[in-house]
């Protein structure tokens, strides 16, 4: 089985952290449609099982697509791929987009899943976040999305904001519990380079993100989501039972995926590829693909292929931050005995817990996931 | 002999002295145009990156003068830093004259002054030439006193030129012809040749540069090196071309090479005297052995680096003989060498040429001088310290010596002060002050080495915003109040990392290094103590906080290759870490701690 990843790289917005590629100009956006189902059509085959366990709308912001993009996307994924009914179909929601119009109009397409970009249930945090809605509206869309039938959601969150204190953290954290959200994505503020928040941070406009706060927080969200039933089934993501998300899990578990739209990101297997980050760019390359199909790159995507060695670095560094965990038998044999060797420091300090030659990071080690995969890394 | 014209150039660093030089090689035809290259004197990557000569480099070139007749110039580049002041002195020991450059838009600076007085004392014909005239803040009228006021003569003694322009340089090449004197000498008289320079070459072992004063050399003559005793025969003799051109004769008067077979650059020392084994000449005055004034644990960065590390310092020893280094053993850091160097600058070179030159990455003690300690049990036995470790145990202690510099600091006058403060901060004594001009003053102070060793020359170009130029030599060695401050890491001491340091200034160094390793030290998952200590008692301290999380929040499809590359990276830097106990100590921070503000 294989996934599929649309990239819709358009947002009303700037959120001040964000560094995904998106552009708050629709210029394009009408074009952009078109593109991503030629792109579909010219690529279909980078994907040798055409079964998909699972379509993804991310972004960006899919929630502007219209219903008429919306159906032509879905017309020509079915006509390339075998989406079978079990199918996990996500789109990628904001708040401010969840009306009742919408939800009607999802619920009548295969859509059977919705990812809401809540970030945080208070005015402060979300404006200090720059988000789009506010905090009526992030407590108002969970349960309209729920009386139109979307029982299977899932909601991001982010703790560690300045703005936060323990107190916001944990009501945040209960209100989902209580609304029963059978699925949390919960991210640590990062202040990744070129975002409006390292530029304020930098000029003084931003307190700087405390890491002493962030890891407090961090403890309370698994301590809660444990006490009510939620696996802790990857760093940031949380699931009742049966409910992890097939989408992202893919990634973890080194599955095929497709990816298409400016910026997306592809993995066979032994590369991966990674289209260009720019609307006007991506619909040029794309045009040229369409007249020229004997060229396989115009400028569209950059590639990567992967030595064993890097095979394995994303083995760690994947399997390490997930329930399942990882073993030797998963590893190509010249790493075997260096990861053996590696490792048991940590299983000493209790950072990593070793059950039948399966190693899985304690509550501890969680907090420190980077540090222990980039020392059990192999480098030449 | 008449026909010859040996000359040096001095200048201050920036000055233009490369630019000028490189000018009168092509205006002479020495180098083709197409293979010109800035610095071409400079033949190392490090000297062009930097733009300072580090070597000497000799260099002859054919002259027609105005009068048709063809003259021979040899020109001798000169190190441009206070570290390699000897080889400098030995380069004007060669000449009969030397071409002062100063810069129009800078004027006179402190290394020119003192490598002037060199030159004078050695009698040479001095040409003043005020460079970069083409600059619009050249002040030729200003500079030009400034000249005058420092060796006399008149304006119109004065080249104006431009390494830029090419303004000028047929000038230079006319003033060296008329007004510096021929060399004398008698070549018939026994031989005697001034080292002034010696090159390794991998395929022909350690050519000697010389300069005949008497005497005849022939090829396959027998010759000997007076300081050193040792015998050799001439293979291959000749004159310093853009590359070396073999002759059967040199005679007095004349500047050139000699390749004896010798394998190893410390055999030659600058400034001997070369002879002939039959009817020997006498020594030629001046020789010094180079003494380090500056010396640093080298450590490489996994014990069993030890022999390639060993195997590389020889290597750069063959063409450095000023580096001297023997084995040693720190308890923090394992096996390694104490190595001696000229300065701080020469450390630096001798460090990155290590890992440039043979990929060894290595760790670097803190650097210090050499002290002299005396014991109550024998207080006039001099015990030579010249690692921290050496001193002897206070309460075995009689005294220490350490040794003093007097430095030359030539500045405008508004920041007369600051320097003040710097010299005063740093234990120095004003001895001279002396105005070269109403604006320009030459103040002279007298200071510890250990003093200058490490932030001295940083400091006085930012009190003095660059319009600060300094220069130094040994004086003598003093008692003084010492004490052996020792750092610890959760209380483990790492010697790599102990100093000698003057009692009054223990505590505030301390504070500095402490605040300074906080910052260099990456945050472990348990807290860090950081604490300085002259014996048991601890005089500051800092702790570094445990690393509470290190995870990325999000790792999906698009980020997996770049977290991956991240983290690769911050494995590479791992394996440059040193474990101390459970403490993991950055490479850098050996050498970074030294840079407080």
């Amino acid at each position: 089985m294989s996934g599929l990843y649309l990239h819709i790289p358009f947002c009303k917005q700037a959120c001040h952290y964000c560094d995904f590629h998106f552009s708050t100009s629709m210029k394009y956006k009408g074009e952009m449609t078109q593109a991503i189902v030629q792109e579909l059509i010219l690529r279909k085959d980078y994907l040798e099982d055409k079964h998909l366990s699972s379509v993804y709308f991310g972004g960006g912001t899919p929630s502007l697509l219209d219903e008429e993009e919306l159906n032509t996307l879905f017309e020509t994924i079915k006509a390339c791929f075998v989406l079978g009914a079990d199918a996990e179909i996500t789109l990628e929601a904001n708040p401010d987009d969840i009306t009742e119009e919408n939800l009607a109009r999802w619920q009548a397409s295969p859509i059977n899943r919705l990812s809401i970009g809540i970030q945080s249930f208070a005015d402060e945090d979300l404006t200090y976040m720059n988000r789009a809605h506010n905090a009526v509206e992030a407590r108002r869309c969970i349960a309209m999305a729920q009386s139109f039938g979307f029982k299977n959601l899932t909601v991001d969150l982010i703790y560690g904001t300045p703005t936060m204190s323990d107190v916001t953290w944990e009501n945040n954290v209960r209100t989902l519990i209580d609304a029963g959200v059978p699925h949390l994505s919960c991210y640590a503020l990062t202040v990744e380079p070129k975002t409006a928040l390292a530029y304020q941070i930098k000029t003084g406009k931003s307190r700087e993100v405390e890491e002493e706060q962030a890891a407090r927080q961090f403890e309370i969200l698994m301590r809660w989501l444990e006490d009510a039933g939620y696996e802790h089934y990857e760093i940031s993501n949380f699931a009742l039972p049966g409910h992890r998300a097939v989408h992202n899990s893919n990634y973890w578990l080194a599955s095929h995926y497709l990816g298409v739209g400016p910026s997306a990101h592809s993995f066979n297997g032994h590369s991966r590829q990674w289209n260009i980050a720019n609307n006007a760019k991506y619909l040029k390359s794309i045009a040229a693909l369409k007249e020229n199909e004997e060229e396989a790159t115009v400028g569209l995507y950059e590639i990567e292929n992967l030595s064993p060695a890097d095979q394995y670095n994303e083995y760690i560094l994947t399997g390490l931050r997930t329930s399942w965990g990882v073993t030797t038998d998963k590893m190509a044999a010249p790493f075997k005995a260096y990861f053996i060797e590696g490792i048991h420091q940590f299983v000493d300090k209790g950072l990593v817990f070793e059950e039948k030659s399966v190693f899985v990071l304690t509550k501890e080690g969680r907090l420190l996931a980077d540090r222990i995969a980039s020392d059990l890394f192999f480098s030449n | 002999m008449k026909h010859i014209r040996n000359f040096c150039v001095i200048a201050h660093i920036d000055h233009g002295k490369s630019t000028l030089s490189d000018r009168l090689l092509q205006t002479t035809n020495t180098v083709a145009d197409r293979d010109m290259k800035e610095q071409t004197l400079d033949d190392m990557d490090l000297e062009r990156e930097r733009g300072i000569t580090i070597k000497s480099h000799a260099v002859q070139m054919n002259y027609k003068h105005t009068d048709g007749v063809e003259y021979v110039f040899n020109l001798i580049d000169t190190p441009g830093h206070v570290d390699f002041s000897y080889e400098v002195s030995r380069s004007i020991a060669a000449c009969e004259g030397a071409l002062l450059i100063v810069d129009a838009t800078q004027g006179i600076q402190a290394q020119t002054i003192s490598n002037l007085f060199l030159a004078l004392e050695h009698d040479l014909e001095i040409i003043p030439v005020l460079n970069k005239i083409d600059m619009v803040s050249a002040m030729v009228e200003k500079v030009s006193d400034q000249v005058i006021d420092l060796i006399g003569g008149s304006s119109d003694d004065i080249v104006l030129a431009s390494g830029k322009t090419g303004e000028g340089v047929l000038d230079i090449l006319a003033a060296i012809v008329d007004r510096i004197p021929p060399p004398k000498g008698d070549p018939e008289a026994p031989l005697q040749a001034l080292v002034f320079d010696s090159i390794f070459n991998p395929f022909r072992g350690v050519i000697a540069n010389i300069r005949l004063l008497n005497g005849t050399l022939r090829k396959g003559d027998k010759v000997k090196f007076i300081a050193t005793g040792a015998e050799y025969s001439a293979d291959e003799i000749g004159v310093l071309k853009m590359d070396n051109q073999p002759e059967k004769v040199l005679s007095a008067g004349n500047v050139g090479y000699i390749i004896t077979g010798i394998k190893q650059s410390k055999e030659i020392k600058v400034g001997d005297t070369l002879t002939l084994t039959e009817n020997p000449g006498e020594m030629i005055h001046g020789f010094e052995e180079v003494k380090p004034m500056v010396f640093a644990g080298i450590f490489p960065l996994d014990n069993d680096d030890f022999e390639d590390l060993r195997d590389s310092l020889e290597k750069l020893q063959l063409n450095d003989a000023s580096l001297v280094f023997e084995p040693e053993s720190s308890a923090a850091l394992g096996f390694g060498f104490r190595c001696g160097f000229l300065g701080m600058l020469h450390l630096d070179i001798i460090q990155e040429r290590l890992s440039r030159e043979f990929n060894q990455d290595v760790i670097t003690t803190i650097p210090n001088v050499s002290y002299y300690a005396y014991t109550k049990r024998d207080p006039d036995e001099l015990v030579m310290v010249r690692n921290p470790t050496e001193l002897p145990d206070p309460t075995r202690l009689d005294r220490v010596e350490e040794p003093y510099i007097s430095a030359q600091i030539i500045t405008d006058v508004e920041y007369i002060g600051g320097i003040m403060n710097l010299c005063i901060e740093k234990r120095g004594m004003l001895t001279k002050q002396h105005y070269l001009s109403p604006e320009r003053v030459e103040m002279n102070f007298e200071l510890p080495l250990a003093e200058i060793v490490f932030d001295f020359y940083d400091r006085l170009k930012s009190i003095s915003r660059g319009y600060a130029s300094f220069d130094y030599q040994p004086l003598d060695y003093r008692e003084s109040d010492l004490v052996k401050m020792d750092i610890k890491l959760n209380g483990e001491n790492v010697d790599a990392l102990s100093a000698l340091v003057h009692r009054s200034k223990a505590e505030s160094f301390g504070r500095k290094i402490c605040k300074k390793l906080k910052e260099l030290l990456p945050r472990q998952q348990f807290m860090i103590a950081v604490q300085a200590a002259i014996g048991a008692k601890i005089i500051a301290r800092e702790s570094l906080s445990a690393l509470r999380k290190d995870v990325t929040a999000k790792c999906y499809g698009g980020d997996i290759s770049r977290k991956r590359k991240l983290l690769e990276k911050q494995k590479k830097g791992k394996k440059k870490m040193r474990q101390f106990g459970k403490i993991e100590v950055p490479q850098r921070a050996f050498l970074d701690v030294l840079k407080l503000d």
